[in-house]
C-alpha cells in the first residue's frame, strides 16, 4: 500500500497552531467583540436601550436586515454578490399587495406566487453569471435597475399610485399576519415575529455551512472555482442556489414588511443592497469569498440595528449612522485582510 | 529517429486501464492536441513529457474528464468512453492532481479531503457531514503518508507545497482511483520535496495503481518511469517503454533533438575561438544513436546535445 511512512524533509515535527491565530479563524470573533462594545456603549449614554421595550426595537431592526445579511453573506462566500435583493423586498410586497387588493387574488396564493416570482429571478441572476462569467456585480446592478423601474413603473400603470395601501381589508390578511405581522410577548413587551425569523434562519444557514455538503460546497465554489469544479462540486447548481437564496430572502422580508404594516412603497428596499453586503463584512466575510460565517452576518445586522435605534434613543442626527456605518467598514474590511493573510499564508 | 506507439510494442502483460488512440482536442480553430495513442496499465508509471504549451495538461484534462476529446478514441478498461465531467471521470476510478491541486486554501485540511465526495450520516433534513469520521480519517490517511497535523483545522493554504502535493495524492489513493494523473507535480518544488513526491509515485504505483506522470523533467521521468510518451507542439513526437531508451536519449528527445543540433551549431559559428568539428571529436566515443543499447548512468546530458550537434554539422 502507500502506507509507506516518508517524513517530509524541512517539515519536522507536527505544526504548532497559537490559541490567538485559532480564535481569529473564526469568522465572527471580530463582529462579537463589536456587538459587545455597541450594546455597552448605548446602554450607557442611553435610558432605554437595554430595557425590554428597547430591545424589542432594536432586535427588530436588526431582524429585518439580518434575514437579509445571512443570505447574502451565503452567497458572498460562494463568492458572489446579489445588487438586487434589496428591490426584490419591494417586488415581492408589490406583487402580493397588488394581487390582493387590485386583483382579488388569495392572499395565501400571492404570497407563494411573490416567492415562485422571486426564485426565477434569482435563478435567473445565477444562471446569467455563471453561463456569461461576468461578474454578478454587473448582472445583478442590472437586475436591480430592472426590478427598481418594473416596481415603479407597473405599480403605477396598474393602481396609478406609487404605494398600495388597505391590505388589511382583504380575506385572509389576518391568517398571513400571524405568519409574517404578529408579535409575541416576552418580559411584557411585545417582539416582532420577524426576530424568530432572524434566529431561525441564522440557525439555518449556520448548519447548512458547517454541517452539510451543501455547505462545503459553498465555501469551495467562493474560495476556489476551477479547484471545486475538478474535484467534482456541482458548481452551477450550488451558485444558483445561492442566488435564490437571497432572492427568497429579499421575499421573506418583503412578506415581514407588508403583513407588519398592511402597506408598501413601490421604492421599498432600494439603497439597502449595500447594507446587506456591510453587515456580512462586518461579520466576517472576505469581499472575495470563500470565507465568513452566517452567525457573523446576523452579529452584522445586530450592530447595524442596535446603532440605527440607538442613534434614535440618543436623539442624535441620524447622520451619525452612516459616518458609524463607514467606520465599522473600513475596520472589519481591515481586520478581515489582516485574518486572511494569518489563514492563507503560504510556507 | 523512428517512434512507435506503446501498443505496438507493449512489453509486458500488464493490464490496460486506460488506452487511448489517436486522441486528440481543438478548442475552435486550435488544435491543442493530435494524434495521441497510449497505453496506462496497472502498477505503472507513465510519464508524458513535453516543453510548455506541448499539449500535456490538454491530454490530462480529456483523460480526467474536463474537456472531452474531439478526435479518437478512449477505452476504459476496454470499453469506448467519453467523459463529459470530471465527476464521471472519477466515478471510473481515474482521479487527477491538478497543477494547482485542485485544494481550496482557505478551506480546513479535512473539509478539503473530502470536498466534492464528503460522507453523510442521518437522513432527511438531518442529512450531515459525518464530521468526526472525516477529521479521523484525513489524519489517518495523512499520517500514512508520513505528515502529521496537529490541527486538521488549519486552513490548507498553511501547508507546504511538498505537504499539499501530499494531500492531493492520498485524497485520490483513499477514493479508490485506479488511475491518478499527476500535473507536473514537482515544476514548483525543490530538489528535497521533489523527491518527496517521486516517492509518492513509487508509492502509488506499488500499490497498483496505474499513474500517468506528467513533467517536463526528463531527470524526473526516467527516475520513476515505466513508459514514456513524448509530446511536441501538440503531436506525439514518440512513445517508449523503458527497455527502449536511456536517460541520455530521453533528455535529447526532450532538448529538442534535431532542432536543438541545428541551434547549436548556429551557435557553434558565432562563436570564433573554437571550430565545432575539433571540439567535438573528442567528446563522444560511443557512436550509438538514438536506439543503440547503453547501460545505465549515461554521460551528463550536454556531451550528448553535442554529440547531436556534430551529426547535424556532418550530415
Ligand atoms: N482552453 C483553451 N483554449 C484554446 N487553446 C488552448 C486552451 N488550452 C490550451 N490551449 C492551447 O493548447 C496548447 C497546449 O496547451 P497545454 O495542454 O496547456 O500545454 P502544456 O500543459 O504542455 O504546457 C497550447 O498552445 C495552448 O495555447
Ligand atoms: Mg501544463
Amino acid at each position: 500500500m502507500v502506507a509507506r511512512a516518508v517524513s517530509l524533509p524541512g517539515e519536522d515535527g507536527p505544526t504548532t497552531i497559537s490559541p490567538l491565530t485559532r480564535m481569529l479563524r473564526r469568522a465572527e470573533v471580530g463582529a462579537a467583540v463589536a456587538a459587545v462594545a455597541v450594546f455597552v456603549f448605548f446602554s450607557l449614554v442611553t435610558e432605554s436601550f437595554a430595557t425590554p421595550g428597547g430591545v424589542a426595537t432594536w432586535l427588530d431592526s436588526a431582524a429585518l436586515f439580518g434575514i437579509m445579511a445571512i443570505a447574502v453573506a451565503l452567497l458572498m462566500i460562494g463568492g458572489e454578490f446579489d445588487l438586487s435583493a434589496g428591490t426584490m423586498v419591494g417586488s415581492t410586497g408589490l406583487i402580493v399587495g397588488i394581487l390582493t387588493t387590485h386583483s382579488g387574488v388569495n392572499v395565501w396564493l400571492a404570497v407563494v406566487l411573490a416567492l415562485v416570482f422571486a426564485v426565477v429571478v434569482g435563478a435567473f441572476n445565477g444562471f446569467l453569471v455563471m453561463r456569461t462569467n461576468l461578474p454578478s456585480f454587473i448582472v445583478t446592478l442590472g437586475t436591480f435597475f430592472v426590478l427598481q423601474g418594473l416596481n415603479l413603473a407597473l405599480t403605477k400603470a396598474i393602481i396609478g399610485q406609487v404605494a398600495v395601501q388597505g391590505l388589511n381589508a382583504v380575506p385572509g390578511f389576518f391568517d398571513a399576519r400571524w405568519l409574517f405581522g404578529s408579535t409575541f410577548s416576552l418580559f411584557g413587551t411585545a417582539f416582532q415575529i420577524s426576530v424568530v425569523w432572524w434566529l431561525v434562519l441564522t440557525a439555518v444557514a449556520t448548519w447548512i455551512l458547517m454541517r452539510t455538503r451543501a455547505g462545503n460546497w459553498i465555501f469551495a465554489v467562493g474560495g476556489a472555482q476551477v479547484s471545486a469544479r475538478q474535484v467534482g462540486v456541482p458548481v452551477l447548481r450550488t451558485k444558483i442556489g445561492l442566488f435564490v437564496g437571497t432572492a427568497a430572502a429579499g421575499w421573506l422580508a418583503g412578506m415581514l414588511q407588508l403583513f407588519r404594516t398592511s402597506t408598501v412603497q413601490a421604492s421599498t428596499g432600494v439603497g439597502q443592497e449595500f447594507i446587506y453586503i456591510i453587515c456580512a463584512v462586518v461579520g466576517g466575510c472576505l469581499l472575495t469569498g470563500g470565507y465568513g460565517s452566517a452567525i457573523g452576518a446576523a452579529l452584522g445586522a445586530l450592530i447595524y440595528g442596535m446603532t440605527y435605534q440607538g442613534i434614535v434613543f440618543a436623539q442624535w442626527d441620524n447622520n451619525w449612522l452612516k459616518a458609524f456605518l463607514g467606520v465599522m467598514l473600513l475596520a472589519a474590511v481591515l481586520v478581515n485582510t489582516y485574518v486572511r493573510r494569518r489563514v492563507e499564508v503560504s510556507r | 529517429m523512428t517512434s512507435t506507439t506503446p501498443a505496438e510494442r507493449s512489453p509486458t502483460t500488464a493490464t490496460a486501464l486506460l488506452e487511448v488512440e489517436k486522441i486528440g482536442k481543438s478548442y475552435g480553430q486550435v488544435h491543442a492536441l493530435r494524434g495521441v495513442s497510449a497505453t496506462i496499465n496497472a502498477a505503472e508509471v507513465t510519464c508524458v513529457l513535453g516543453d510548455n504549451g506541448a499539449g500535456k495538461s490538454t491530454f490530462i484534462k480529456i483523460l480526467s474528464g474536463v474537456h472531452p476529446h474531439t478526435t479518437g478514441e478512449l477505452r476504459v478498461d476496454g470499453r469506448r468512453t467519453r467523459f463529459a465531467s470530471p465527476r464521471q471521470a472519477l466515478e471510473a476510478g481515474i482521479a487527477t492532481v491538478y497543477q494547482d491541486l485542485a485544494v481550496v486554501p482557505l478551506m480546513p485540511v479535512w473539509r478539503n479531503f473530502f470536498l466534492g465526495s464528503e460522507p453523510t450520516k442521518g437522513i432527511g433534513p438531518l442529512r450531515r457531514l459525518d464530521v468526526a469520521f472525516m477529521r479521523r480519517t484525513t489524519r489517518a490517511e495523512l499520517a500514512r503518508m508520513g505528515i502529521h497535523l496537529r490541527d486538521v483545522d488549519q486552513p490548507i493554504g498553511t501547508l507546504s507545497g511538498g505537504e499539499r502535493q501530499s494531500v492531493a495524492i492520498a485524497r485520490a489513493v483513499y477514493f479508490g482511483a485506479r488511475v491518478l494523473i499527476l500535473d507536473e507535480p514537482t515544476a514548483a518544488l525543490g530538489v528535497k520535496q521533489s523527491g518527496v513526491v517521486l516517492k509518492y509515485i513509487v508509492a502509488a504505483r506499488d500499490a497498483g495503481l496505474g499513474v500517468v506522470f506528467v513533467t517536463h523533467n526528463p531527470h524526473h521521468a526516467y527516475l520513476v518511469g515505466d513508459r514514456f510518451v513524448l509530446l511536441k507542439r501538440g503531436v506525439m513526437v514518440g512513445g517508449y517503454a523503458r527497455t527502449e531508451l536511456t536517460l541520455a536519449e530521453l533528455t535529447r528527445e526532450m532538448a529538442g533533438g534535431a532542432e536543438l543540433a541545428a541551434l547549436g551549431h548556429e551557435l557553434a559559428r558565432t562563436d570564433p575561438g573554437t571550430s565545432p568539428p575539433d571540439r567535438w571529436s573528442e567528446t563522444d566515443p560511443v557512436g550509438s544513436g538514438p536506439h543503440g543499447l547503453r547501460p545505465l548512468g549515461p554521460p551528463p546530458p550536454h556531451r550528448d546535445i553535442e554529440k547531436e550537434s556534430q551529426q547535424g554539422v556532418d550530415t
